[in-house]
């Protein structure tokens, strides 16, 4: 039943944390020197009457105290209405689900690619450790980690669509189609999953490996060996299980690198998820779209440290029986 | 050794996983994609897309053609413009895209939307002038007006949506096309109206899609998924010389200068904008700043809009010894450290603009360094709007406007003196009793030549008092893939949705 505390647990913090970081939100929005009817009206603000200009302020209630309008703002959310976009001119609820799925599915494709090619590709060089294939993951790694998400991805479009003219360099689908179906979509799937899973893989492959190199050191893996099973069993049944126990924790510490990644790929890819959203979002000020977004970041990371946790449960049975401190 | 190979299997699939090759399909010829950089936010009129008629599902009472020439649209005929009351008689047998009928209910609607304060219409302001609107029958619109109000007219290129429709709804107007999806953020699909009033477009589909970065959108277009796009003069370079693909280049009424503030003792001083407006190097400007896609300024109204006074013009290049001529003949005598001065008072200035808007700032650098040859010392601030409009009456600004339309569109504000003072209109509080006298008799009569000699005399003032020191109009620059006959290049706005020269689309036909 540790699960079930674990839970309750974590549901107790959730609720003050998403007060604290809409309210800090609020209040940072507030402070930005940002004027939201000047970017609401956009280039059309210049040639806009203080008049009018007044007239919006006053409809949306900007006037009011931060305090008056948080509590607005936190007495709708709990009615179930997320208010209106005022860049978008929609229901913020209708923003976020004509784009979540979006999002979704391309975070999930990343992060399956991410579980598999981490693990897999940092054992891999664990275990031949100072082989050229070692060397030459590394180095990538190490490379990639120094390079911005952003600049990935046009290269990715670079090299796989402009000069090898084999995948698509952005959208949804085929700009000229007007219906989404399945191949079209997939091959526009590839580059900003694969982009993702890249950029955000290399930190993980280093740590498998690190993490393997030394369980390989530890005394019950030399034991294994001296049994004279095979190396193959001790890697996969021994070592691996061990190594990869810290693996889980720092998946779902690393939930908010992938929402900011996702934020860097969408815009670059032209994705139409939520999280490029955000950017329009924070640059027009727009509190309604900004708090939703923010809630729903702050979620998507409570949400990743609590399924690590539970998945530790299951994998380390001292966290089973010896329970949650 | 068979180890290694399974393991390194894993590895190559995850990586290649999803890349089958393939190429995209190509494009049918009655398919055109176009590549725009900013996706609207709302698709209605009544919220402000494209209220200048660069919408291609709505119609407005009137458009334009490239040329800028008004031509009735879902209007019968165009109005005569005089005194206080206009009168529409509408177009007969005109549907929207859902099969009613267009009524003068729907206009009404239309515009008593926008003027409706809880709608927050970003282009209420453009419409101040309608007191209301109403209809006596089913084919007629009058407009009654707070004061007589010449541009009316050319403002009628708002779009009209049906009566009681929902602002935020599916899109449905009269025009040449319609729609079909949004995948907001990716992009909009129109088909072409087979029951439109008028010419029904050649390409049957139409796609706008959007990419906001401008290297991303040179990507695509090198790709091959766009048909045209829209891209900035440095980014058009690679399509120069590449065989099937056009570069075209509009030119437009979006200018930038120098707004002064005329109550402070420098650039209050006609000597010193005058001055100014001989020293700067506006064909460096061109050339080095906009690379090559501009055209130098002297005035606020663009050549080739109809409203131009050739006579307001200058030579691209500096003149610093009759710039230097003027400043001494208005006593502004050099000093030791090579500033002017005038009765204890320094030739210094400080000129502000917005510090993420990196051609401005190019332009202001370029002020500032072709002010010092003759002994004028400007101090550059780059500050974030909110800073900015705190200081308007006391520093100078780097600013752009322009409109090709009506020469009414923001002169009006930025040169009357009763909107001295008010926010972004005329923020250095001009005030010339002869500039009020023309600027109010120019919105009061509709009759064409009279108009344009009013506005010339609007010009040549602004000239003579040097009320903005002018620096370029830019250039919009395109590059369209294949032959096409009716794609046509007028002067254009600021704001293109797909107006300008993407919005002849409706035109278009292979050229074979």
């Amino acid at each position: 039943m540790t699960w079930v505390r674990i839970v309750t647990w974590r549901l107790a913090f959730t609720v003050p944390l998403l007060l604290a970081v809409t309210f800090g939100m609020f209040a940072l929005a507030k402070a930005s020197p940002f004027d939201p009817v000047r970017q609401y009206l956009g280039e059309r603000a210049m040639i806009t009457s203080p008049e009018v200009m007044a007239g919006i302020r006053a409809n949306w209630g900007l006037d009011k105290p931060l305090l008056e309008q948080y509590a607005t703002w936190l007495g709708n959310l709990l009615s179930g209405d997320l208010g209106e976009s005022r860049s978008l001119r929609l229901p913020v609820a209708q923003v976020i689900g004509e784009r979540l799925g979006w999002t979704l599915l391309v975070v999930g494709c990343a992060l399956v690619v991410m579980l598999v090619a981490g693990p897999v590709v940092g054992t891999l060089a664990a275990w031949r450790r100072d082989s050229w294939l070692d060397r030459l993951v590394t180095g990538a790694a190490y490379t990639n980690e120094a390079a911005p998400v952003f600049w990935v991805g046009l290269l990715a479009i670079w090299v796989f669509s402009v000069t090898l003219g084999w995948l698509p360099a952005g959208g949804l689908t085929d700009a000229a189609s007007t219906t989404v179906t399945l191949p079209d979509l997939l091959r526009h799937m590839v580059l900003p999953v694969a982009v993702l899973a890249f950029s955000q893989s290399s930190w993980l492959l280093l740590f498998v490996r690190e993490s393997v190199i030394g369980v390989l050191r530890e005394d019950f893996v030399t034991g294994a060996r001296a049994r004279g099973l095979r190396g193959r069993t001790v890697l996969l049944r021994h070592a691996l299980r061990s190594a990869l126990l810290p693996f889980i924790t720092i998946m779902g510490a690393r939930v908010p690198e992938l929402v900011t990644g996702a934020i860097l790929v969408e815009a670059v890819f032209s994705w139409p998820g939520v999280a490029g959203t955000t950017i329009k979002a924070a640059l027009s000020v727009d509190f309604p779209l900004l708090a939703a977004l923010t809630l729903l970041a702050t979620l998507a990371v409570v949400a990743g440290n609590l399924l690590a946790d539970l998945a530790y449960t299951v994998a380390d049975p001292r966290v089973r029986v010896l329970g949650v401190g | 050794m068979k180890r290694r190979s399974a393991l390194f299997g894993v590895f190559v699939l995850a990586l290649t996983a999803c890349s089958a090759p393939s190429q995209p399909a190509p494009a049918a010829q009655d398919t055109v994609v176009l590549g725009l950089s900013s996706e609207p936010d709302a698709l209605n009129p009544v919220l402000g897309y494209a209220p200048d008629g660069g919408s291609l599902m709505f119609d407005g009472l009137v458009r334009r053609t490239p040329d800028l020439k008004v031509q009735p649209a879902l209007a019968e005929s165009l109005p005569e413009a005089e005194g206080k009351k206009v009168e529409f008689t509408l177009r007969q047998g005109v549907t929207f895209h859902d099969g009613r009928p267009l009524t003068s209910a729907d206009v009404v609607y239309t515009y008593e939307q926008v003027l409706k304060s809880g709608n927050n219409s970003p282009i209420r302001g453009d419409y101040a002038a309608i007191d209301k609107v109403d209809a006596p029958d089913e084919r007629t619109v009058v407009f009654h007006l707070k004061y007589p109000y010449a541009p009316i007219v050319q403002r009628a290129t708002l779009g009209i949506v049906p009566d009681k429709s929902d602002l935020s709804g599916k899109p449905v107007g009269t025009g040449p096309y319609a729609f079909v999806s949004w995948t907001k953020g990716d992009k909009i699909a129109l088909k072409a109206n087979e029951r439109y009033w008028g010419d029904v477009p050649a390409v049957k589909n139409l796609v706008l899609a959007y990419t906001t970065d401008d290297n991303a959108r040179a990507t695509r277009m090198a790709a091959g998924e766009y048909t045209a796009t829209e891209l900035p003069p440095k980014a058009v370079a690679r399509f120069r010389d590449q065989p099937g693909v056009t570069v075209h280049e509009a030119p437009s009424a979006d200018y930038r200068g120098v707004m002064f503030p005329m109550d402070q003792p420098v650039t209050g001083d006609l000597a010193v904008r005058r001055a100014l407006s001989l020293a700067v190097d506006r064909s460096a400007m061109v050339s080095a700043i906009l690379a090559g896609a501009g055209a130098p300024a002297f005035g606020p109204i663009a050549p080739g809009t109809g409203w131009h006074d050739p006579s307001v013009t200058g030579s691209a290049q500096p003149d610093r010894a009759e710039a230097a001529a003027t400043l001494e003949a208005a006593g502004w005598k050099a000093g030791a450290d090579g500033i002017r001065t005038k009765d204890g008072t320094a030739a210094r200035f400080t000129l502000m603009y917005p510090a993420g808007d990196s051609l401005r700032k190019d332009l202001a650098l370029a002020v500032a360094s072709d002010a010092k040859q003759v002994g004028i010392d400007v101090r550059l601030a780059g500050l974030d709007w909110d800073a900015i409009d705190q200081r308007m009456a006391k520093d100078a600004l780097i600013m752009g406007y322009g409109t090709p339309y009506d020469p009414d569109y923001t002169n009006y504000e930025l040169f009357h003196s009763s909107y001295a003072g008010q926010g972004y209109f005329n923020p250095g509080r001009y005030d010339n009793p002869e500039m009020d006298r023309l600027l109010d008799a120019g919105r009061r009569t509709s009759d064409r030549a009279a108009r344009e000699k009013t506005y010339q005399e609007v010009q040549r003032l602004i000239r003579d008092d040097a009320v903005w020191l002018y620096l370029v109009y830019l250039k919009h620059t395109y590059v369209v893939r294949g032959g096409w006959s009716g794609l046509r290049i007028g002067v254009e706005a600021h704001e293109h949705s797909t107006g300008g020269l993407l919005g002849t689309v409706v035109n278009w036909k292979p050229a074979s």
